[in-house]
């Protein structure tokens, strides 16, 4: 317990401090959303109805942007060999690694999301769910990643495959996760969708620690 | 005799020499039978006049398409458990053989969709599944790429791919709830298979044999290629040694 706390707080104090480039995913989240209406145009009615798919997929660009950064440095400087030595499992190394990632890259998109969808002109009984779906989906874009990230680590100029890697598995959660938030503007029963993406979320929470660490022992043998 | 003894390379090479001949025999006879029985011997259809007939190509390519997936799946995982290079080079010749099948599928059914559905491309459940799994292919294919060490790319292209499958299971299911929740259901996408008379059904079923033999002639070859590609490397380890 004491080393996966020490762990969590070693990565958080990376990404806070100077250099850790922890608010660049907010301030991206911000840009994607704001260029929207550059690009379609500014009608109320139209910015409505995308919305949920538009927050939803800048919340996964967001993340997919963060995401080379998980294991390259340690990778780099020979930490990650130290910690894959240490009695601590390489799962449960890259369970704390990726929930450090959605505490510094998923939860501020989770608070800033209701201020864009009010730019948007989201409706205002789908506030909640939007919160709701991006706090039970985000988790899944960052555990999800830790596979791209594990995957790519010694390859120079990874950044792109990374993303070739790791979009096409995003595609159910951001279905289900937009879908929540469109059932809730529309007014219908959320709670298919929703379920659903807590099944992906709970799913990826589970199996991805395995595959990560898999790929990450491959690139350290 | 077990399956087990084609691991080793000098007897696959020894067996699939002598049966790549045969195979590309078959393929080729087989397509052109079945191809000028389909295109030129067949009645036209009531409802969709002369393009019916691409289903010999489209039908075909997208079920190989899909094999080609699921191949790759079971000789990644023969690799993970069993290490034999065999098995982790015929799923690496197998992806761009798929690759170009769900691409024959794709367009196959862009030129067929164009008079019949009034539109080359719609966000079905299908046409979106066959474009997942196309960027599938594609990721595998760019990370076997990445990584100059054969056994490290072995390795983590098949992790890829029992992720990939997983994921390509749940996307192929999350797509049909997506499109059902927007629009109505499957009213594009009709079951072709079951709605085709005989007259069809038989050159079709003599351009699949056709198209499987030239999937495994392909596989075949690719992995003779890639076999003797890491001899030669050896050889010139040996010789700078």
């Amino acid at each position: 317990m004491n080393a996966t706390f020490a762990v969590l707080t070693r990565e958080l104090r990376l990404a806070l401090r100077s250099g850790g480039g922890a608010g660049l995913g907010l301030a991206f989240f911000l840009i994607v959303v704001m260029l929207i209406p550059f690009g379609v145009g500014p009608f109320p009615s139209l910015l409505a109805q995308i919305a949920p798919g538009t927050l939803w997929i800048a919340a996964l660009l967001a993340c997919l942007l963060s995401l080379d950064r998980l294991f390259q440095a340690d990778f780099e400087d020979g930490t990650l060999d130290i910690l894959a030595l240490s009695p601590m499992p390489l799962e449960g190394l890259v369970a704390i690694k990726a929930t450090a990632h959605w505490l510094t890259t998923g939860l501020p998109l989770v608070i800033a999301a209701p201020v864009l969808g009010i730019t948007l002109n989201l409706p205002s009984n789908a506030y909640w769910w939007l919160v709701i779906s991006l706090a039970v989906g985000t988790p899944a874009l960052s555990f999800l990643g830790a596979i791209g990230a594990a995957l790519t680590v010694g390859i120079r100029r990874g950044g792109l495959l990374l993303s070739l890697l790791v979009l096409p598995l995003y595609i159910p959660t951001l279905i289900f996760g937009a879908r929540t938030v469109t059932a809730a503007v529309e007014g219908v029963d959320v709670m298919p969708a929703f379920l659903l993406l807590a099944g992906v979320t709970l799913l990826t929470l589970a199996l991805t620690p395995i595959a990560a660490a898999a790929a990450l022992r491959m690139h350290m043998r | 005799m077990s399956i087990w003894e084609f691991a080793n390379p000098v007897r696959f090479m020894r067996l699939t020499g002598k049966v790549l001949p045969w195979i590309t025999v078959l393929a080729i006879g087989c397509l052109a039978v079945g191809l000028i029985w389909g295109f030129f011997f067949t009645p036209e259809a009531i409802n969709f006049g002369s393009t019916v007939k691409i289903i010999y190509i489209h039908v075909p390519a997208a079920t190989l398409a899909i094999n080609a997936w699921v191949l790759m799946f079971v000789a990644s995982l023969i690799w993970l458990i069993r290490r034999h290079h065999v098995s982790a080079l015929v799923a690496r010749a197998a992806a761009p053989v798929g690759m170009t099948l769900t691409l024959i599928a794709l367009i196959t059914g862009a030129i067929w969709g164009g008079p019949m559905w009034g539109t080359y491309w719609e966000w079905d459940p299908r046409l979106t599944s066959f474009l997942v799994l196309f960027v599938f292919y594609l990721g595998y294919m760019a990370l076997w790429e990445a990584i100059d060490e054969p056994d490290k790319a072995a390795d983590l292209t098949a992790v890829l791919t029992m992720v990939g499958t997983v994921f390509a299971v749940i996307s192929r299911y999350a797509v049909n709830f997506w499109n059902q929740g927007l629009h109505q259901g499957a009213s594009l996408s009709l079951d072709k298979e079951e709605h085709v008379a005989d007259v069809y059904y038989q050159p079709l079923l003599l351009t699949m044999a056709g198209f499987f033999f030239l999937f495994l002639a392909l596989v075949f070859l690719r992995t003779r290629t890639e076999i003797r590609a890491r001899r030669i490397i050896a050889l010139q380890l040996q010789e700078a040694n």
